[in-house]
C-alpha cells in the first residue's frame, strides 16, 4: 500500500506499526509514532493497522533549545 | 539558594539550558555539569537511520541524571504543535512541555493566539505547559487563567543574543504575576544578561546558543551560573532604586574646610 512515512511518500509491505519498523530498520526503543495526527501508543504498534494514504510520522530524541 | 518550584518540583538551579549546538556531544555532557543546570531541553525529530542517531543521543542525555524539558520547536500550527507535544509524552515519559508555535520566520516570534489555544488544548490533556511567548501581559494573564504555573517570555528573538529589549515590560509582568514562576527563555547572549533578569526578579533563564556557540562553551557554562546565583542572590538582598542625581557616600559632616571663611 501507499502511504507518507515522515513525508515521504513509500510503498509498504507491512500492515502494521511494528511491522513497518522492521521494514524500515528501526532499531531501539526510544521512538514515537503518530498516524494521521494521532499518537499510537507503543503498546498498540502491533495491533494498529495501516491504510492505504496514512501519514506517519516516527519520532526520535534530538537535541532541542 | 532558594529553591525554585516549577509544577510542584523544586530545584536548587536557576539555569536551564538547550542541548542543542555545541561542537561535539562530549562538550554538551560536560556543559551541562559545568552549568549546574537540573533541567535540559529536548526535541523530538523524524530519523532516516533507524532511529540510531537519536537513540545514541537519548543515552547521553540519562547518563546526565537531569530532568527533560521536551519543546515543540518549529511547529507553526495549533495541530502540530499539540501532536508534537503528545509524542513528547510518550517518548520522554513526562506531562512537561515547552510550548513553542512559531509564527514569524525572521523573527521566529510566537504565534501568541496558536500557543493560547494550544496551551488550553494540552492543559486539559493533562499536559504542565512552560508556554515559549513575548512579554506581552494579556497574553501571560490568559496562559495563567488557563492554568499555566511556568511562563517564559523572550528576552529578545531567539539566538539573537541582545538581552533583555523591552525592560519594561517584563517588570511589569513579574509585578502583575507574582503567582507564576516566570522564566527568561531566549535572546540572553551574556552572562550580565541572565544576572539582570534574576535581579528584575524573574525565576530562572532558559538558554542554549550563548553557551553552545562561546568559544570556550564549558567555561561560559560555569559564567552563566555564576551570573544566575548573583543575579538571584541580589533580588533577594533587594536592590536600590535608580536615581536621576547624585548623592554622596562619603559623609558630608565633618568635611575638612567646610564652610572656611576665607
Amino acid at each position: 500500500m501507499l502511504v507518507t512515512v515522515n513525508g515521504e511518500r513509500k510503498e509498504i509491505a507491512a500492515g502494521n506499526l511494528t511491522g513497518l519498523l522492521g521494514e524500515m530498520e528501526f532499531e531501539g526503543r526510544h521512538m514515537a509514532i503518530a498516524v494521521n495526527y494521532r499518537v499510537v501508543p507503543r503498546l498498540r504498534w502491533a495491533k494498529t493497522a495501516l491504510n492505504d494514504g496514512d501519514q506517519i510520522e516516527i519520532l526520535t530524541p534530538r537535541q532541542g533549545g | 539558594m532558594s529553591p525554585v518550584d516549577f509544577y510542584g518540583k523544586q530545584f536548587s538551579s536557576r539555569l536551564l539550558i538547550g542541548t542543542a549546538l555545541y561542537p561535539s556531544p562530549a562538550i554538551m555532557q560536560q556543559v551541562i555539569r559545568a552549568s549546574g543546570a537540573e533541567i535540559v531541553t529536548v526535541s523530538l525529530r523524524r530519523e532516516s537511520s533507524g532511529g540510531r542517531i537519536g537513540n545514541a543521543f537519548w543515552d547521553l542525555i540519562r547518563e546526565l541524571g537531569v530532568g527533560v524539558l521536551p519543546n515543540t520547536a518549529g511547529c507553526r500550527s495549533v495541530r502540530e504543535a499539540v501532536t508534537t507535544a503528545q509524542l513528547a509524552r510518550e517518548l520522554f515519559e513526562t506531562a512537561w512541555i515547552k510550548l513553542e508555535v512559531i509564527g514569524d520566520d525572521e523573527t521566529l516570534q510566537p504565534d501568541l493566539v496558536g500557543l493560547v489555544e494550544a496551551a488550553a488544548v494540552l492543559i486539559k490533556d493533562g499536559f504542565q505547559v512552560f508556554p515559549y511567548c513575548t512579554e506581552d501581559l494579556t497574553v501571560a494573564q490568559r496562559l495563567r487563567d488557563l492554568g499555566c504555573r511556568v511562563i517564559m517570555p523572550w528576552a529578545a528573538p531567539i539566538g539573537s543574543a541582545r538581552g533583555i529589549v523591552n525592560r519594561d515590560a517584563l517588570k511589569l509582568l513579574r509585578a502583575r504575576l507574582p503567582e507564576v514562576a516566570l522564566v527568561v527563555d531566549a535572546g540572553l547572549g551574556a552572562p550580565s544578561h541572565a544576572a539582570d533578569a534574576l535581579e528584575l526578579g524573574y525565576d530562572a533563564v532558559l538558554l542554549n546558543t550563548a553557551i553552545a556557540k562561546a568559544g570556550d562553551p564549558v567555561a561560559m557554562a560555569k559564567a552563566f551560573r555564576l551570573a544566575v546565583e548573583a543575579g538571584r542572590a541580589a533580588h533577594q538582598a533587594g536592590l536600590m532604586g535608580a536615581r536621576d542625581f547624585a548623592s554622596p557616600s562619603t559623609p558630608i559632616v565633618g568635611t575638612p574646610f567646610w564652610h572656611a571663611v576665607s
